[in-house]
């Protein structure tokens, strides 16, 4: 059976990346800005880099708002990276104070001053419990960050794993149903971030045999 | 807890890796997406291209290498040299380099920096720069100047200042290598990664010096350095990723571990 993989091409960068590690999974992403095919999508990936006020300009002019919200709410597999996790939460404080997809209730904030920012480089996840888009990952592995913000979650059941920085934790996987999102780059973190981008294209193969109406049950929180 | 990596540097000209490398295992040791596969498997943690094409045909062939590298290696990628302006920047980015390196080219139009950063995202844009020691202070403290064209040319900029005024506009991240100390593998110059860790708060890479693994463990510990990059002590063979990554380890320096050796 096809998958139809959607990466959101909203003009920020590393959709390469992405797009390889996804063709790693033995699938061919589509990458788009259309509106149409993440209507029409099995399985989405938002990637990002950059500035949030940014992400959320572009995210509008191509008119992607309303159909990344409503993707998600109809719960079919969603991933989201770095930048592409932290435009879920309601607002982001990067460069003032920016209005985001508020998918995920929470804020996203910046790092205390005194640290190294950005927080760059290869760090450790604490699953705080098993997801499939997991699975086969082993607790503590490593994965590469690049980032200045970190999401600050309202609801403390969204947060699926946690890492340490600057003695703090902050919420490094989001996740609520089939929706999962990762501060870190699951693309540029070796062979655990390929097993992520494998699991969830098994995700969207196991999901996509699924009725629509039977998929929107576990998001109903 | 964040690791401090471990970065392997590779001198390109069209496309191939051209200073001496010694995978004796490898088919063509001058194969970039070869070597960076069996660097990836050894452990290490990003890899750095520098670029020292001199024309635009070649310049042509590293944007083919990258994205061949990209596409079988899933660690970060720097790509530096010749990087002139946002158009080359965005070139690098989008056939894979995940971060770009700008050297001269940001002493001579230091906006580029700022113009990357906004374009792009501090994240991607590094600043490097080649300090050599100068005329000391009338106080005795050290410093430092920068030089352009690989070490060629004087600019009369003390580097402390140039690396202040680099994160200002924006750099994510600055690849600091002495002049001094680069190629003779004695040691980084320490004092110089000390000035600028004192003076900035992005990661700071270390580089020119390293000989033995004992001076990696210096320039993370003692220099503050977030990361060391090297080109000698890997491709010659003398050590592994992974037995340098074992001594951090011995040593209190936390380290991604090498996949294989932990599991």
């Amino acid at each position: 059976m096809t998958v139809d993989v959607v990466i959101v091409d909203y003009g920020a960068g590393n959709l390469r990346s992405v797009a390889r590690a996804v063709a790693h999974a033995g699938v061919e992403a589509l990458v788009t800005a259309d509106p149409r095919a993440v209507e029409a999508a099995r399985a989405v990936v938002m990637p990002g880099v950059g500035a949030a006020a940014d992400t959320m300009a572009n995210l509008r002019a191509a008119g992607l708002v309303e159909p990344v919200r409503e993707y998600i709410a109809s719960g079919r597999p969603f991933l989201g990276v770095c930048m592409g996790l932290q435009a879920l939460f309601d607002v982001s404080e990067e460069g003032g104070e920016h209005a985001c997809l508020g998918v995920v209730p929470g804020r996203v904030v910046r790092f205390p001053q005194g640290l190294t920012v950005p927080h760059m480089g290869w760090n450790t996840v604490k699953l705080r419990r098993p997801h499939p888009v997991f699975e086969g990952v082993a607790q503590g592995s490593y994965f590469y960050f690049v980032h200045s913000y970190y999401p600050r979650p309202a609801d403390d059941g969204t947060v699926a794993g946690e890492t340490e920085y600057g003695g703090a934790r902050f919420a490094s996987v989001v996740a609520r149903g089939n929706l999962v999102a990762t501060q870190f780059h699951p693309e540029k973190s070796g062979a655990d971030g390929l097993r992520v981008y494998a699991n969830f294209v098994r995700l969207a193969l196991v999901q996509g045999t699924l009725e629509p109406a039977a998929l929107a049950a576990p998001l109903g929180s | 807890m964040l690791t401090r990596r471990v970065i392997p540097c590779f001198d390109v000209a069209n496309g191939r890796v051209v200073k001496g490398v010694s995978f004796v295992a490898l088919r063509d040791a001058g194969d970039p997406v070869e070597l960076a596969a069996q660097y990836d498997r050894d452990g290490a943690d990003e890899l750095v291209f520098l670029d020292i094409t001199a024309s635009s045909e070649g310049r042509a062939s590293v944007y083919d290498m990258i994205a061949r590298t990209a596409d079988q290696v899933f660690i970060p990628l720097t790509v530096g040299g010749g990087v002139r302006s946002v158009q080359d920047m965005r070139q690098m980015l989008a056939v894979g380099a995940d971060k770009v390196s700008v050297n001269t080219a940001a002493v001579e139009q230091p906006e580029l920096v700022n113009e990357g950063a906004y374009r792009f995202g501090s994240q991607c844009i590094v600043v490097a720069i080649d300090a050599k020691r100068t005329v000391p202070r009338a106080d005795g403290a050290a410093r430092w100047e920068v030089y352009l064209h690989g070490g060629r040319t004087p600019t009369g900029f003390d580097a402390i200042a140039w690396a202040r005024e680099a994160v200002a506009r924006g750099a994510g991240e600055l690849l600091v290598t002495s002049m001094d100390t680069d190629g003779h593998q004695d040691g980084y110059d320490l004092d110089l990664l000390c000035a600028v860790r004192a003076a900035v708060d992005v990661p700071i890479v270390a580089s020119g010096g390293a000989g033995t693994p004992q001076h990696l463990v210096d320039a993370l510990v003692e220099g503050g350095s977030d990361a060391v990059l090297a080109a000698s002590i890997f491709h010659f063979g003398t050590y592994t990723i992974g037995s340098i990554k074992e001594y951090l380890a011995a040593h209190g320096v936390p380290v991604r571990p090498v996949r294989g050796a932990d599991a």
